[in-house]
């Protein structure tokens, strides 16, 4: 009876009609196949991460190329990529960091100790947490700066949505926003990564005159600098990134940091 | 040997899955833009087909009837998943073009297919050879598919360059039909065309003929 073996053979040579063999071949293939795709899954994440982050690096690269003259700019300060620095969301300042470039946005996003809670009717992006620090990604010449590139995320219809945002020197103009992580539904919000869909974006306005922040997805036709047409089909998709930028550019976002650069520079 | 040979000849052409069976014919033309996704959609198929055909017939006895298409369904779709990690790991820009195909041939109903009709009755090795064969028939079909589709609508073959395009200087101007989905409807009706042209023994017999239809 308590020998193992026999029970298995016990249990395998009940008829399969029996509701112990029902269920227990049923719990048997569903927990070797959980295990199967756990370890898989498990043991090949550091390889897709690799890939992952590869992806992003270029897209950061293709964005920068869509950028006009900015590869000119770029080859004559002798740069080839752009300076990352720390800035620490609350104060709009710098934080001096040995390694900017080695800090996780991600890790921090749902860490306690380095994010905050957002108040539900702040929280236009839904993200429930947000980093207190986060990098940037700056271009400048003699103090002067050329562009900024902000990362951004929010919340799509189905998913987590990231993107790279970048804004020229007056602070108040779309460059170009690249989206670089969504797992929307393909073939429609889907298609924020589509390129037509992103080189609609550059020239855009962030602010009206009075610094209120305007920039928005509408349905049909974009009419105003700071409209974007949203994509048909994927309203909740575009709303989606609207609210994202908004938020980001908002008070609890890079807000702070961004009127310190318009007010002192770098 | 021969028995367990024809396993794997048969479905190759007398008994191919998407020209006979017309099983499988959603991926075969959502993947098949060009011939490198064909390829690798085609890997991918035979190898998850013949795991689960082996699997599915070696616990074949113990499977009770009543909930036989779950478990097939659930041993199918790990096997999906595992290769699904696998390209993303090893071949990510190919499963970037794959996309959801690769997910999607837990739906294929060659797959499940082949199960419920070879591997619950037969044993591991035949039901192996089966699913190998099934793969390879269907790999057949979808690297001539690709072929064709790449071949005219890009004028190249893996990426290289067969055809001179008009825009490069060449004399080729490729045609465009060819990299969107109806073009493999047309590609595959060809295909079976030709294929119950030659073998006339594939040709079915009409169930119920327009004219009766009319006439009532």
């Amino acid at each position: 009876m308590s020998d193992p073996i026999t029970l298995w053979r016990r249990f395998l040579a009940r008829p399969n009609d029996d509701s112990v063999k029902l269920f227990g071949v049923a719990i048997l293939v569903a927990l070797i196949s959980a295990a199967l795709v756990s370890i898989t899954s498990v043991t090949l994440k550091p390889l897709q991460d690799a890939h992952l982050a590869a992806e992003r690096a270029a897209r950061m690269e293709r964005m920068l190329d869509t950028l006009p003259g900015l590869r000119d700019v770029m080859e004559e300060l002798g740069v080839d990529t752009l300076e990352t620095r720390l800035v620490d969301l609350e104060s709009g300042r710098f934080v001096g960091a040995a390694d900017p470039a080695a800090f996780d946005l991600k890790a921090a996003e749902t860490d306690p100790e380095q994010s905050t809670a957002l108040p539900p009717e702040a929280d236009i992006a839904k993200l429930g947490r947000r980093p207190n620090q986060a990098p940037v990604y700056l271009l400048e010449r003699d103090g002067d700066l050329i562009l900024v590139v902000l990362p951004v995320s929010g919340s799509g219809y189905q998913s987590r949505l990231r993107a790279m945002l970048a804004i020229d020197a007056d602070l108040n103009t779309i460059a170009a926003l690249s989206v670089t992580e969504q797992n929307e539904t393909p073939g429609l919000g889907a298609r924020i990564e589509n390129p037509d869909w992103q080189a609609l974006w550059p020239g855009t306005q962030i602010a009206d005159a009075d610094g209120k922040i305007v920039v928005d997805v509408v349905r049909g036709q974009a009419t105003q600098p700071y409209e974007v047409d949203a994509i048909s089909g994927a309203t909740m998709t575009s709303t989606g990134v609207a609210n994202m930028l908004r938020f980001w550019l908002g008070p609890l976002g890079f807000g702070p940091f961004l009127d310190r650069l318009k007010t002192e520079g770098l | 040997m021969r028995s367990s040979l024809s396993h794997v000849t048969n479905p190759l052409i007398a008994n191919n899955p998407i020209t006979l069976q017309i099983l499988g014919v959603c991926s075969a033309l959502a993947v098949t833009t060009s011939l490198s996704t064909a390829l690798v959609m085609s890997a991918a198929l035979t190898v998850v087909l013949c795991l689960s055909s082996a699997v599915i017939s070696l616990i074949r006895r113990h499977i009770p009837s009543m909930i036989r298409l779950i478990v097939q369904i659930i041993i199918i779709a790990s096997l999906v998943v595992v290769i699904d990690e696998i390209l993303q790991a090893y071949a990510f820009a190919i499963s970037r073009q794959l996309s959801i195909f690769v997910g999607l041939i837990v739906t294929n109903c060659l797959v499940l297919g082949r199960a419920e009709a070879f591997a619950m009755r037969n044993p591991v090795w035949p039901s192996f050879l089966d699913g190998l064969g099934n793969g390879l028939g269907y790999s057949l079909v979808l690297i001539l598919v690709g072929s064709v589709r790449e071949l005219f609508g890009a004028g190249t073959l893996l990426g290289y360059v067969v055809l001179r395009p008009a825009s490069d200087g060449g004399w080729f101007e490729p045609l465009g039909l060819m990299q969107l989905a109806p073009s493999a409807f047309f590609v595959i009706g060809f295909l079976i065309w030709a294929i119950r042209t030659y073998w006339t023994d594939q040709v079915e017999e009409v169930e119920r003929p327009l004219v009766e239809e009319r006439a009532r």
